[in-house]
């Protein structure tokens, strides 16, 4: 415990408030950058803790709890948080003072919560956020008139807005950290005994708060006209599936063209950097260590930055503008027939950066079978780790050509993702129809209202992306790398051997023994070899390529580029099999972990990696058979 | 409520886009969500405002039947489905004059 290390000023505060109120924004204005997200013990919530200092210098740790509507959960969030704020977390100090953040603009939701956490007894802040935005919809509230029907203090905060939480800090300044001496002593006297309220007390408190409301004087802001236009086009059957349609092409066609530029930039960078490197080092395992295993290896994945930054740029700004809810309602009805819920849109579009943290976002769903179901076709979701092995193969094999206003090869690339999509769908048919009975689990989505989406928000979630990503270049794929090198260069060829160095060790071993598998297919051994690290991270995969080719490469011209060195060598059927492989891309071995822990079994990771290899073999099998007979 | 009010109500998931009504009550009999943690669509509608007295409105609604339904309810928008929009009993706007 690290309570003993603490300095007894510093305050530990916990923020509590309904999905979608500005909790995070608030926590990101009043945390900056100095945050740690990590997850709770034996459960995958996320948890998200970050401090700051006020201008005496008192630090506050802060703890982003997950939103909830009520302290009786329905979902393994709502649990977390209800738990934290009552103390039942082993290893998780309760906090000294709860700041309840409530919506302005939706004040009977947030009330409500209020006066439940209220109920609990501990020493608490109400955070009257986003009241700027209400009032220019005609909100009406008398702040004091609250804070004195309430008894806590009610404190106006603007996360969006720099220096918006100064009021919230300066109002924390009085509290001190709880006696946890005395309150251990106290424990049990009933303050925090088991509270899931029931129907009748919610009733209860749901005519309280329209009392209070009347008190403080409160008007409800109306919904703008904007909103309300908005909606109808954005919400319609007919209009709103075709925006949704449009607007998923617009990403997929910006992550092509718009990283264009910076992609050709890393390009030149990362060559020019090997060529310096060859130039000053002499010949030797040591440069070709660095230039082939290391800079070969690692140039070919950082070159996905921009595309990868461009996807998640775009997920985040649906997600922070309230449009991503209205998407899973369009999408309810059609995901239903295949078994699945609308929420389960959420967790699936995450998974078109990374399967990952689209397998945890399926908490959010509260039936197990739903949960699981939309489990099993994340991976279907085409994630950005695809992302260099699709752009690296259709930059070979697809001719750059304008149709309409449309590039072949941003058209190729959406076919793809959409394979991965329909692929998914009749996965989810095939497990409602054949492996799970059917039970009914409620939508009951809330539809926030739309928002700009917070710059400053949105650069804290892409720099952790960025972060992530660099942090797995640097850690997981270095190491393969360096250990493909190693593989790839010995043993060294016998004196007198005619062929390339590679194909002597084991490596050149390993991929022929796998090519028997993959013949049928159409890989070549080069592929077979690629496809093992793959194993580790998707994405690995191609600077796997570059590493065996740059090692294959007999002369030093060929060492140059991956890309016309398969061009020129794979034929048009290897190159569609392999594309056709990846949509199902079963060898990403962090998934499988990932779907391990969340739930709790090793069945569900052993079938998904059954089911994907059988279906990758398969695609690639049809592929590779129907493109030999097309191609000359 | 007197008996002639309740004669009026009808299941929210019958109105269509645009209806304005008053909530009577969240019938008693609803589904669990989740076996775990025993939580059931009925205790969550109250907790989203479904409560006695509140004004809703059908906002959105899709094709064929209205499934899902986006209702408005004391300034926050939710959607639901048939299913769960059946659990609320409402008094249609004008049923009373």
């Amino acid at each position: 415990m690290d309570i003993a290390n603490r300095r007894l000023a510093d305050l530990r505060i916990a923020l509590v408030g309904v999905p979608n109120c500005g909790k995070t924004a608030l926590f990101n204005r009043l945390t900056g950058s100095r945050q740690k997200v990590a997850n709770y013990p034996g459960v995958t919530v996320e948890r998200k803790e970050g401090h700051f200092r006020d201008r005496a210098g008192r630090r506050y740790d802060v703890l982003d709890l997950p939103g909830a509507y009520s302290l009786s959960p329905t979902t393994l969030d709502e649990a977390i948080t209800r738990d934290l704020v009552l103390g039942r977390i082993a290893g998780e100090e309760p906090p000294d003072v709860i700041v309840c953040v409530a919506d302005a603009t939706h004040m009977p939701l947030s009330l409500r919560l209020v006066l439940e956490v209220q109920k609990l007894g501990h020493p608490m802040v109400v955070a009257l956020n986003r009241s700027d935005l209400a009032r220019k919809r005609g909100f009406r509230l008398d702040v004091a008139k609250l804070a004195a029907a309430l008894g806590v203090p009610v404190i106006e905060t603007v996360a969006i807005a720099p220096g918006g939480a100064d009021a919230l800090i300066a109002g924390l300044a009085p509290f001190a950290p709880r006696d946890r001496m005395i309150e251990a002593a106290a424990s049990g006297n009933g303050a925090t005994c088991d509270l899931a309220p029931d129907r009748e007390t919610t009733e209860h408190t749901q005519q309280v708060v329209p009392r209070i409301l009347a008190e403080a004087g409160y008007r409800e802001p109306l919904r703008t006209r904007a909103a309300a236009r908005a909606d109808a086009i954005l919400m319609h059957p007919v209009a709103g599936m075709l925006v949704l349609g449009a607007v998923l092409f617009l990403v997929f066609q910006a992550v092509f063209s718009w990283a264009e530029w910076p992609m050709d930039l890393i390009e030149a960078g990362v060559g020019a950097l090997g060529g310096w490197v060859s130039g000053v080092l002499p010949d030797g395992a040591l440069q070709s260590l660095l230039v082939d295993g290391v800079i070969a290896g690692l140039g070919s994945v950082i070159v996905f930055l921009p595309q990868i930054l461009i996807l998640f740029f775009f997920i985040l700004v649906l997600e922070d503008s309230g449009y991503l809810p209205r998407a899973a309602y369009l999408l309810d009805r059609l995901m239903g027939n295949v078994g699945l819920s609308g929420r389960a849109f959420i967790p699936l579009l995450s998974s078109f950066a990374c399967a990952i943290p689209g397998i945890m976002a399926a908490r959010t769903i509260p039936s197990m079978r739903d949960r699981i179901a939309t489990i099993m076709i994340a991976p279907l979701m085409t994630c950005s780790a695809r992302l260099p092995v699709y752009a690296l193969l259709i930059a070979a094999f697809i001719p750059s050509r304008p149709i309409g206003p449309f590039n072949l090869r941003g058209l190729v690339l959406f076919a793809l993702y959409a394979a991965g999509v329909l692929a998914a769908l009749a996965v989810a048919w095939v497990m409602k129809r054949f492996l799970t009975k059917r039970t009914y689990h409620p939508l009951m989505l809330e539809l926030p209202d739309y928002q700009w989406p917070d710059l400053r928000s949105l650069a804290i979630g892409l720099g952790e992306r960025v972060r992530i990503f660099l942090t797995r270049v640097g850690g997981i794929i270095l190491s393969l790398m360096i250990v493909l090198w190693f593989l790839a260069s010995y043993p060294a060829p016998p004196p007198g051997a005619t062929g390339p160095a590679i194909e002597y060790s084991f490596a050149g071993m390993l991929g022929r023994t796998l090519h028997v598998v993959f013949e049928p297919i159409g890989f070549n051994w080069q592929i077979a070899v690629a496809l093992v690290p793959g194993l580790a991270a998707r994405e690995v995969a191609v600077s796997a390529l570059g590493t065996v080719y740059a090692m294959s490469a007999t002369d030093a011209a060929l060492e140059k580029a991956l890309l016309p060195v398969i061009a020129s060598t794979w034929s048009v059927a290897t190159g569609l099999s392999l594309l056709a492989w990846y949509i199902f891309a079963p060898q990403c071995l962090s998934t499988l972990a990932v779907v391990k822990r969340e739930t709790r079994s090793w069945r569900y990771p052993l079938i998904m990696a059954g089911y994907l290899f059988a279906l990758a073999y398969l695609a690639s099998f049809v592929t590779y058979r129907v493109a030999l007979a097309l191609t000359p | 409520m007197s008996a002639a009010v309740t004669a009026l109500s009808v299941p929210l998931s019958s109105l269509r886009r645009g209806a304005r009504a008053v909530v009577q009550k969240v019938v008693a009999d609803t589904p669990l969500i989740d076996d775990v943690l025993r939580s059931t669509v009925g205790q969550r509608l109250v907790e989203l405002g479904f409560v006695c007295g509140v004004e809703i409105e059908v906002v959105e609604s899709m094709w064929p039947v209205g499934d899902p339904l986006a209702v408005r309810v004391r300034g926050s928008t939710f959607a639901l489905r048939q299913r769960e929009a059946a659990a609320v009993m409402v008094v249609p706007a004008g049923a009373t004059a």
